[in-house]
């Protein structure tokens, strides 16, 4: 039975800047001193705050919440290549981007704190809040980028984040197949973390990289080292450049590695070895992106003492802020169920504001 | 005189007002662009507004559901048409996870006015998953709205409304009505109000109240009551699932002191057992009889040879209406 080709594909995975902190200089995106710095210093502050969060965690001061680190590069350089007007629709593993984005550490404590006041930006822009419900996000910003067509807005994209998992579920499956179909400005960006809670990603799909799927919808997928900062720059202004522009789609798939635990609730040591973990942690974003403004003078140990000190300042004055909110009401549950009055509700509110032991507010902290 | 039009004229008709007044409301579903949906409920529209507004998804519920979140949050007004009722369920996580609680997640900073409209229920002969009637699943969950029109007139008002509402509505519609009959409905757009009960016909015997298709049989067994048996029964409408209208039916029970609620839905965790419930919070002493149900069995949907059977009728109503007057 004689066969014939009928198409043939590739995936390439960019890389600019390696662990050795050596450039690609034909690639590299020529970030400005500023943006470098910038960038640097949103990824430290991601870590910076991961490490006091898990910490407060064990101490009974903070709820459950998924430490970030490892992925500052694939998820903070992102948010440099993105401008106000492009919608940043996450999941729950961003910290460090939803900072970048102006959400405020202390409105993001709330958050992993239990209280629904988390999630309300001071400054409503583009940003959607956390969801817990893994890939469900990723059609809803399908629909956002096609109301940017639908309105010919030419400025603005929209970046969806997700993690090697939700690959398997069908709503992601769904939004890339809507996305192309509809060719809409969205940049889907999987952080492979080759980790779902314990399930490794060989056991997650048998694609031998995520980057491919893309092409089996019939739009361009790339594979980034998700520990290079430049390198998921130069990906996502790329993407970015091609959705604005009318292009469609792209999936850039950052490979990276959970250096920590999945939650504060997880043991990793369970499911996966301690040798893995170190390999990876000598591909640390991080120290990667120091070299690198080491090499353009641009850094030294002055600011990085100077950086340490303002974060530390930063995280304990909202810290002590968080702690100290409170005096919120409790029945504001039943202020948000809908947008119109219903006296069903009213009587309950009314019902449950009589059944509080004392006119209580709700507690400030305490898991 | 205004034009006699079907349920399905209605709904098309408002669907072609609200998006004559509102660039931001779009529509999208399977088949409902060239081939202007199996009902033809959206007719003319593809033609009319261009492939932009009305949008032929791929086939996947979840993924029509989901990005139409994403619409919503961009500032548009999707309207979504599932094909058939018992297909829902494939976007369900989408409407109970996010569509419904957007509003409460975020304390109101970002809602999903969305309109998730769909026909429902039996008595039009169509096959496994086409025929649910599973309002109280989607009533149950807090956030979402439920309406249910019983004729052509009310169709095109309450979807009006629900287009122009700030929360997520789902709209069903009663295929066994699409078609049955034509009612005047003026050319001039009405809009309906969410959350309001009926009265179709007042009476002082008893109470019926219905919704949906199964206001048919209601009506017609409201009809023969009064011929045959001079029984004046006031017939109620409820329209909005969610939110219940209750002070409209325990106003009505206080004074008639009897009830009999008619639905298609299975029985157990249904509407008619949530408005017993209310009506025993509410007006319990002034009952002269306990609250009869017809309904649906606890049973599945049955295919399409057996669903005469299954659904109530004027004389399981009467009968009903027979045991509250006996007591
Ligand atoms: C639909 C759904 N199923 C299960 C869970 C429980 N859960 C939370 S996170 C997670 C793993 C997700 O892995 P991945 O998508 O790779 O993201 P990562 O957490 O590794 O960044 C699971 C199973 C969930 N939140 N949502």
């Amino acid at each position: 039975m004689p066969l014939k080709e009928v198409a043939k594909f590739s995936v390439s995975q960019l890389q600019v800047l390696d662990e050795h902190g050596q450039l690609d200089e034909k690639l590299d995106p020529r970030l400005s001193a500023a943006d470098a710095v910038r960038l640097y210093e949103a990824m430290s502050l991601g870590r910076e705050v991961d490490q006091r969060l898990v910490r407060l965690q064990r101490q009974g001061r903070m709820g459950t919440c998924p430490p970030c680190t490892g992925h500052e590069a694939a998820v903070c350089a992102p948010a440099l290549a993105m401008t106000d007007r492009d919608w940043f629709v996450g999941y729950y593993r961003e910290l460090g981007a939803r900072l970048m984005r102006g959400d405020s550490l202390e409105q993001s404590l709330h958050f992993w704190h239990g209280h629904e006041e988390g999630n309300v930006q001071q400054q409503p822009g583009r940003t959607l809040p956390v969801t817990a419900i893994v890939g469900a996000q990723v059609p809803h910003a399908v629909g956002i980028a096609y109301a940017m067509k639908y309105r010919r807005e030419q400025d603005s994209a929209v970046v969806s984040f997700f993690g090697d998992g939700a690959t398997s579920q069908g709503d992601v499956h769904e939004a890339m197949n809507f996305a192309a179909v509809w060719q809409v400005p969205v940049v889907f960006i999987c952080v492979n973390n080759q980790w779902a809670i314990s399930h490794p990603r060989e056991q997650q799909t048998r694609s031998e990289t995520i980057a491919q799927k893309a092409i089996a919808y019939g739009f361009e997928g790339l594979q980034v080292d998700g520990n290079d900062p430049l390198g998921m720059y130069l990906a996502t202004d790329r993407a970015l450049q091609r959705a604005r522009e009318g292009g469609g789609p792209t999936l850039i798939e950052a490979l990276t590695y959970r250096l920590l635990m999945h939650t504060t609730a997880d043991d990793p040591r369970r499911y996966r070895s301690d040798a893995e973990v170190e390999r990876w942690w000598k591909r640390d974003p991080l120290p990667r992106m120091r070299r690198y403004l080491e090499g353009r003078a641009l850094w030294g140990e002055a600011q990085q003492e100077a950086l340490q000190e303002r974060m530390r300042q930063q995280i304990d004055a909202a810290v002590n802020a968080a702690e100290q909110a409170g005096g919120w009401r409790p029945d504001v549950l039943f202020d948000h169920v809908y947008g119109t009055p219903d006296p069903e509700i009213e009587a309950q509110r009314r019902s449950f504001l009589g059944s509080l032991p004392r006119a209580g507010a709700v507690d400030g902290h305490g898991a | 005189m205004a034009p006699k039009l079907t349920m399905v004229e209605a709904i098309n008709l408002a669907l072609r007002q609200e998006m004559e007044r509102d660039d931001r409301v779009v529509l999208l579903g399977e088949d409902i662009g060239i081939n202007e949906g199996v009902f033809r409920v959206t007719a003319g529209l593809h033609t009319a507004f261009g492939a932009e507004r009305v949008i032929d998804t791929p086939l996947a519920e979840s993924g029509i559901v989901g990005t139409a979140i994403g619409m919503a949050l961009a500032g548009l007004r999707p309207v979504i048409e599932i094909q058939f009722a018992g297909f829902v369920f494939l976007g369900f996580g989408q409407l109970e996870g996010h569509a419904a609680r957007y509003r409460s997640r975020t304390l109101g900073q970002w809602t999903v006015p969305l309109v998730l409209r769909m026909p429902y229920g039996a008595g039009i002969r169509a096959h496994e998953h086409h025929s649910e009637s599973r309002e109280a699943t989607l009533a149950g969950v807090p956030g979402l709205k439920v309406v249910i029109p019983s004729g052509p007139r009310s169709a095109r008002a309450l979807l009006a409304a629900a287009i122009r509402d700030p929360d997520p509505v789902i709209f069903m519609e009663p295929a066994q009505l699409y078609r049955a009959f034509r009612e005047e409905v003026p050319e001039e757009p009405e809009v309906g109000v969410l959350g309001r009960a009926h009265v179709e016909r007042t009476g002082s015997d008893v109470t019926l109240v219905s919704w949906g298709a199964m206001m048919l049989p209601s009506r017609r067994a409201a009809d023969l009551l009064a011929r045959e048996d001079g029984v004046q029964v006031e017939l109620i409408d409820v329209q909005s699932i969610a939110p219940l209208d209750t002070a409209t039916i325990v106003e009505s029970v206080a004074r008639t002191g009897r009830c009999v609620i008619v639905q298609e839905s299975p029985r157990s965790f249904s509407l008619a057992s949530e408005i017993v419930a209310r009506i025993n919070d509410q007006v319990l002493l002034q009952l002269e009889a306990p609250v009869q149900r017809v309904s649906g069995y606890d049973v599945v949907t049955p295919f399409f040879q057996r669903e005469r059977l299954y659904m109530p009728n004027e004389a399981r109503i009467i009968a009903a209406v027979g045991q509250a007057l006996a007591d």
